[in-house]
């Protein structure tokens, strides 16, 4: 652990959110959100002590095979079949501080954009040994990774002919409960990023890019699996110097 | 020339999407053996101090519609005011209770359920004591970033009175959105996204 760590856990309010780098509530392109948005205005706050603190998640929680999805789900000997990949990266804070021991949850298709889910009709086969969920912990340097297969476009009825760009959903839990996100990661040349209503439900250029996670040639495995690197960035926190002034925050 | 003030910018937020559950509550969706329990789904245990809740509704969309596809998760304070955080620096929060919770909605009418217990007061940053209440985080198909808002206690009107939150709402009849109904143990706490009767959410 960092020596941050080891002195005493943070316990300041959280930046405010630009919410100009996220998307709006209500995008009728992407039409299930015109239903789904609130109309008023929201209450602004800074953070209190219910916002700004948040559960943790020890690794012994984790089970050896929850960072494998060609495996975690595969009949003992097999594995699921597609483009093998690894997905790796760091969790920072906005301050570029490593954000550990956060939780990182992902779901996904499988290589034919086919979900495990009851709910879902598409055509295409279900790989009997993918389920499409995993989870790991980030390290002491915010670091996380995990093994699975590339996941495949997907069509979806929002538009007459709308396909869903290759995406990972991720779900991440920092240390308040304020910064928590969900996602979703796209693959660095897919051109279908820039076609998608639920991409471009957010109005920055420059945040969508930021979803879209880099080819590295570096980190690749020869002769086993591509590696993509995806960062992601919760939102930092203040310094504690003049929190709890009685005169008045 | 003054120097650079040099922060990132947060990770854009995306739609959960109408397959949370396949990674958030596999279990729950029929993803077995990955995991061997979904995460959230218990939040007490025999040896959890305070007095037992049960906190159920649904979430509805701008036509009255309940949402099936939707998941919450809830955080609060132990019984006695004390949150299991490490950043919690008042006291040690009842090791029986993880003060976390999550729960999606039900495919059949659109129902969540938790079963946890009452949280004590916490202090607002300038001291004052904010009534009981339970932080309520909603994601769904549609809802392109998480929605915070609050439930708090109807039998707690004075508490609730004097609360620093609910004293911010300009307009008083919005309130209630955030009181739950039913009766103690038992409360109903329903959500609407939109429209009339529209819960307050926040930024914070």
């Amino acid at each position: 652990m960092s020596d941050r760590q080891d002195t005493r856990p943070e316990t300041g309010a959280f930046f405010a959110r630009d919410r100009n780098l996220h998307p709006p509530a209500l995008a009728p392109g992407y039409k299930t959100s015109v239903l789904r948005s609130p109309q008023r205005a929201l209450l602004s706050l800074d953070g209190t002590i219910s916002e700004i603190t948040g559960p943790v998640f020890g690794h012994s929680m984790l089970g050896e095979l929850d960072n494998d999805l060609i495996h975690n789900f595969a009949k003992a000997g097999e594995s699921a079949i597609g483009e093998r990949i690894i997905v790796h990266g760091r969790v920072l804070d906005e301050r570029g501080l490593p954000v550990q021991g956060a939780l990182v949850e992902f779901w996904q298709a499988n290589a034919g954009g086919r979900y495990r889910h009851k709910k879902e009709s598409y055509l295409a086969p279900l790989d009997p040994n993918f389920g499409g969920c995993g989870r790991t912990i980030t390290d002491e340097n915010g670091y996380y990774f995990f093994r699975t297969i590339k996941p495949g476009p997907y069509p979806w009825p929002n538009g007459v002919n709308d396909w869903r760009p290759a995406h990972i959903h991720f779900s991440i839990f920092g240390h308040g409960f304020v910064q928590r996100l969900i996602t979703q990661m796209y693959f660095e040349g897919d051109p279908m990023i820039w076609k998608c209503p639920i991409v471009n439900t957010i109005p920055d250029r420059g945040a969508i890019e930021q979803l879209v996670a880099a080819l590295d040639w570096a980190n690749t495995i020869p002769m086993d699996s591509l590696a993509y690197k995806f960062d992601i960035v919760l939102r930092g926190r203040r310094s504690t110097l003049f929190e709890n002034r009685p005169e008045g925050n | 020339m003054v120097q650079e003030l040099k922060y990132l910018k947060e990770t854009a937020s995306q739609t959960a999407g109408p397959y949370v559950h396949i990674g958030l509550t596999p279990n729950f969706c029929g993803i077995g053996g990955v995991y061997e329990s979904d995460l959230g789904a218990s939040m007490v245990n025999d040896e959890t101090l305070g007095q037992r809740i049960t906190v159920t509704g649904r979430v509805f969309d701008g036509a009255g519609a309940p949402l099936k596809d939707a998941l919450v998760e809830i955080w609060q304070a132990d019984a006695a005011g004390l949150y299991n955080s490490p950043s919690e620096m008042r006291g040690t929060a009842d090791p029986n209770f993880t003060g976390w919770g999550r729960c999606p909605t039900s495919a059949e009418d659109g129902a969540f359920v938790f079963e946890t217990v009452k949280p004590g007061r916490v202090p607002f940053k300038d001291g004052r004591l904010m009534a009981p209440h339970i932080t309520f985080w909603i994601v769904a198909r549609g809802i392109n970033i998480g929605l915070h808002t609050r439930m708090y206690f109807p039998e707690e009107a004075a508490a609730n009175a004097e609360d620093p939150l609910l004293a911010r709402i300009e307009h008083r009849q919005r309130v209630e959105t955030l009181v739950a109904g039913g009766e103690p143990p038992n409360y109903v706490f329903d959500i609407h996204l939109q429209g009339e009767r529209e819960t307050v959410f926040l930024d914070i």
